[in-house]
């Protein structure tokens, strides 16, 4: 009938067999979660929810309910279309996904990187007159880091795609 | 002196030697000029920054399965420098950042997963420093470092799973010969001070520990207060 010392077993640091259980147990269910979590976060669905950007073609798809949102719009810089303003201010150019080209006219200092030929992520909404206004405008590069020496001979197409604009994916 | 110096030599010869032949003998990349220099501090910085939590989430494995202090305080010597590796990464990012995409920040894929990191892996530090108990304390670090690193894949693979601001990983093809060499050698030189920065860690966590032990006997205090 002596059995006061069981009572103690059911405090798990005076028992090292039930410790160790439990971590155990512990560690196989958070390698459990961190697995359903990841699996959830890459292979959920969740890139068609969550665009960091639009595409040209998708913005033009969207239409009138694209006007007055705000959004982001990525897309290459069609080379040779860059007009500055006079007022040193006022920048009109046209950005491209290979497929679509959307006019638009920002109002900001773009970086030095900013030319024909580059990627940008530009935050600011469609205009009634088909012109993206904006007044955020986002440098986006590709992978490439080259001497100043060499040559970049690279299509409207393999900029687009080396700057991951291409919308074939989904 | 002790060994685990060795690595922090070895970390600091080779990284006056990156760093020399990246500002000197490394051409300026061709669109951005000189600012492209801080590459070679920022991607061996991230590069480790990952590597790191990938340790810490083994020891935290090893910690849960052995119950062993030694996997704890690896555990939270890997966590720590992880977080200042992350600290580095976002920081050097940020300062290439505004010269080159023209803006400190954006919520991006890889800037917001960097950044959860930071905030998941400091969280863990500070919960520690709320547990008296060593079992329940090595517990949880180890069960919140495995969750926490859920994060880490997704900004690996982040920006080429989802559209993002930031490019995709570079190669030895997309990158100029004199450019990869630097980049190589900070990599290792970010890698070998890290290495020391755990070791040295877990000595100081090991000697708190040994510290939090030593409890004076009530008695002598009833003595030294006579």
């Amino acid at each position: 009938m002596d059995k006061t010392p069981v009572a103690s077993v059911s405090n798990p640091s005076s028992d090292p067999a039930a410790g160790v259980r439990t971590r155990r147990i512990l560690m196989v269910a958070s390698l459990g979660l961190a697995l359903v979590i990841f699996g959830y976060m890459a292979f959920g669905g969740l890139g068609d929810e969550l665009i960091y950007y639009w595409s040209p073609t998708e913005l033009l798809d969207a239409g009138e309910t694209a006007q007055s949102a705000s959004i982001r719009l990525g897309g290459l810089v069609v080379p040779q279309s860059i007009v500055r303003g006079d007022d040193g201010l006022t920048l009109d150019f046209r950005v491209t996904d290979g497929d679509t080209e959307v006019p638009v006219r920002a109002e900001t200092v773009p970086p030095a990187m900013f030319r024909g030929g580059i990627g940008v992520v530009l935050e600011g909404s469609m205009g009634a007159d088909g012109v993206f206004d904006t007044t955020r405008l986002m440098v986006k590069h590709d992978n490439e880091y080259k001497a100043p020496d060499t040559e970049d001979n690279r299509s409207i197409k393999e900029l687009v795609k080396s700057m991951q604009f291409e919308t074939t994916d989904t | 002196m002790k060994k685990m110096h060795a690595f922090g030599l070895v970390g600091l010869a080779l990284i006056i030697v990156g760093s020399i032949y990246g500002l000197t003998a490394s051409p300026p990349e061709r669109h951005m000029g000189d600012v492209s220099r801080i590459l070679y501090v920022h991607v061996p910085t991230a590069w480790n920054c990952l590597l790191i939590y990938l340790f810490a989430f083994g020891f935290a494995i090893a910690s849960l399965w052995t119950g062993k202090q030694r996997w704890d305080i690896a555990t939270t010597a890997a966590i720590e420098t992880g977080v200042v590796l992350n600290i580095l990464l976002l920081g050097t990012g940020m300062i290439f950042a505004k010269p080159t995409w023209g803006i400190w920040w954006d919520w991006d894929v890889r800037l917001t997963t960097s950044l959860i990191a930071l905030i998941f892996y400091a969280a863990i530090l500070a919960l520690r420093t709320f547990i008296d108990d060593p079992n329940r304390r090595a517990t949880l670090t180890a069960v919140t470092c495995i969750i926490s690193f859920v994060d880490v894949p997704l900004i690996y693979f982040g920006v080429r799973w989802w559209r993002s601001l930031h490019q995709i990983q570079s190669s030895p093809e997309t990158m100029a010969e004199t450019m990869v060499f630097p980049m190589r050698v900070n990599a290792f030189a970010v890698l070998f001070i890290s290495i020391w920065f755990m070791l040295l860690r877990a000595r100081i966590e090991r000697s708190k520990l040994e510290s939090d032990e030593v409890v004076e006997p009530p008695v002598r205090r009833a003595m030294a207060t006579a």
